[in-house]
């Protein structure tokens, strides 16, 4: 569904990603591990077009990004940011309905609402936050909206960036269970970035581990304890000697 | 050798920061273009521009009215003690009106909407763009130029003009109000003096002034709100970086407008 044919990119002449292959199938829930600064952040905006790549292509069912047009792929894509990013300004509802207000085939606010709510019941919340501000709302459940924000249009790719970082270890099996839950019951492909073994564990078919800004190594949730690659077995060890280096 | 190592170390740092200078002009120009041509592209967001208009102009108008009043008060005192000088204590109603409409009216509105409104777009959108809320925006398809800095900007360049039509009212009335009071002034002469010296041109060149100062009021808080990065630090820089453009930028533009309506 989703092919990533040779991205690099550097900042200020500092390689971050050298050459990144990436292929997720339709259906498919796609972990992506690797330490701090290692660029996972840098190509999730890449594939999302809101970071320039210094060379490669994204490909979506065999056609080019720069074919199919940006607007073309967002609507068929929803994104959980690490922080929730909900709009500070709009409430709960107006938050998970921005795109239906918006975008093409536009719906009202009545309409919007009554989404709203079902999303929102999807994730586990009560309707009763529906006029509540971000503000108001604590980390977990910000999560849980933003969640409902990504699905809140039916789409046909999701992202998931950190979804655990910040919860406590129940909430984020909370979060676990329902990005699990959602992705299966909507069929969706999904790409998560995670420091979290036990939630790539929890949400993920597969799993591509990056280091040195190359996949070092990709294969099945089941095999990542059979593999003997040595960057692999230090990173899931979490130890501190072995090929990885702490440069900095 | 060492005179040349220390001149180079003199000039070195104010060639760096002129070339810089040069390079955050170019950006804010071309930021101003992108900004112009999505005027003419819909969608336009309306709920953004009312709510722009109420949080920016209505919520102005203590600010610049109380601005106004004081300035017009002073300024009635001022022109009496100095008209007094050679027996012309009676201009004081025109160059009351004249100074308000023409120059102290946008200047200070200007500058205390420069103050209350740049700073908080530029807060505003500077948290928006390092908690991911900009990132977010451009996912759901929402360009952040027309959500965010058209009806800002739109609002500041049309609630400006309003603002210091009142603030004029204001002023000319504070001056009023001293010129009775404290200068013996006859009331009713004092308002026809206004009215018969006032031309329309006063007016509408303040007018203008005061909406492109609104423009670039809304346009400094945008760019520099959407261009922060760094965490709460670089969004307190933001909100420095557009007050201080904002004002220095108005009385730049003041001086060349007043050239063009000289
Ligand atoms: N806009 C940018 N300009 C300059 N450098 C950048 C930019 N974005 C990222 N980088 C650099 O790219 C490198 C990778 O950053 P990235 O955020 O992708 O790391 P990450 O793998 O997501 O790390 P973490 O797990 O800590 O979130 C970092 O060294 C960072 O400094
Ligand atoms: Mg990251």
């Amino acid at each position: 569904m989703i092919s990533i044919k040779n991205i690099k990119k550097s900042f200020n002449q500092v390689n971050v990603l050298n050459g990144i292959n990436l292929d997720v199938a339709k259906g498919e829930s796609m972990v992506v591990i690797g330490g701090s600064g290692t660029g996972k952040s840098v190509l999730l905006k890449v594939i999302l077009g809101l970071i320039q790549p210094d060379s490669g292509e994204i490909f979506l069912e065999d056609q080019s990004l720069s074919h199919i047009g940006r607007e073309q792929f967002l609507a068929r894509f929803g994104m959980l940011f690490q922080g929730g990013a909900l709009f500070d300004s709009l409430n709960v509802w107006q938050n998970i309905s921005f795109r239906l207000v918006r975008g093409n085939g536009r719906i009202n606010a009545k309409e919007a609402r009554e989404i709203a709510e079902q999303k929102l019941q999807r994730v586990g919340l009560k309707p009763d936050i529906l006029e509540l501000f971000p503000s108001e709302l604590s980390g977990g459940m910000q999560k849980r909206v933003g969640l409902a924000r990504a699905i809140a249009s039916n789409p046909e790719i999701i992202f998931f960036d950190e979804p655990t970082t910040g919860l406590d270890p129940i909430m984020a099996g909370v979060i676990n269970e329902l990005i699990r839950e959602i992705v299966v019951e909507m069929g969706v492909t999904a790409i998560t970035i995670t420091h979290d073994m036990a939630s790539a564990r929890a949400i993920g078919d597969k799993v591509a581990m990056i280091h040195n800004g190359i996949v070092q190594w990709t294969g099945r949730i089941t095999d990542l304890e059979k593999s003997n690659d040595p960057y692999l077995i230090q990173f899931l060890k979490g130890s501190s000697s072995g090929p990885i280096k702490l440069t900095s | 050798m060492t005179t040349y190592k220390a001149i180079s170390s003199v000039l070195r740092p104010v060639g760096r920061s002129t070339l810089d200078l040069f390079q955050v002009i170019g950006k804010i120009f071309l930021f101003v273009v992108e900004t112009l041509s999505h005027f003419l592209r819909p969608p336009y967001y309306w709920k953004e521009l009312t709510s722009s208009i109420f949080n920016i102009g209505y919520l102005s108008l203590p600010v610049v009215g109380l601005t106004a009043l004081f300035t017009g008060g002073a300024l009635a005192l001022q022109i009496y003690s100095g008209g007094a000088r050679f027996n012309a204590e009676s201009v004081v109603p025109s160059i009351v009106a004249i100074g308000m409409v023409r120059e102290l009216g946008p200047v200070l509105g200007g500058l205390m909407v420069a103050g209350r409104v740049a700073s908080s777009i530029a807060a505003e959108l500077g948290t928006m763009k390092v908690t991911e809320q900009i990132d977010a925006l451009k996912t759901l398809s929402t360009h952040p130029i027309k959500y965010l800095t058209i009806p800002r900007v739109l609002a500041t360049t049309i609630s400006l003009p309003i603002l210091v039509a009142i603030g004029d009212i204001i002023g000319i009335l504070g001056g009023y109000l001293v010129a009775i009071n404290r200068l013996d002034f006859n009331g009713s002469v004092y308002l026809t003096n206004t009215i018969n010296f006032l031309e329309i041109g006063d007016i509408t060149s303040g007018l203008i002034k005061a909406s492109v100062f609104g423009f670039i009021v809304a346009i400094m808080g945008c760019y520099h709100g959407q261009n922060s990065n760094g965490g709460a630090q670089g969004v307190g820089k933001a909100t420095i970086n557009a007050v201080v453009s904002s004002s220095v930028l108005i009385l730049t533009a003041n001086y060349l407008l007043t050239e063009l309506f000289f």
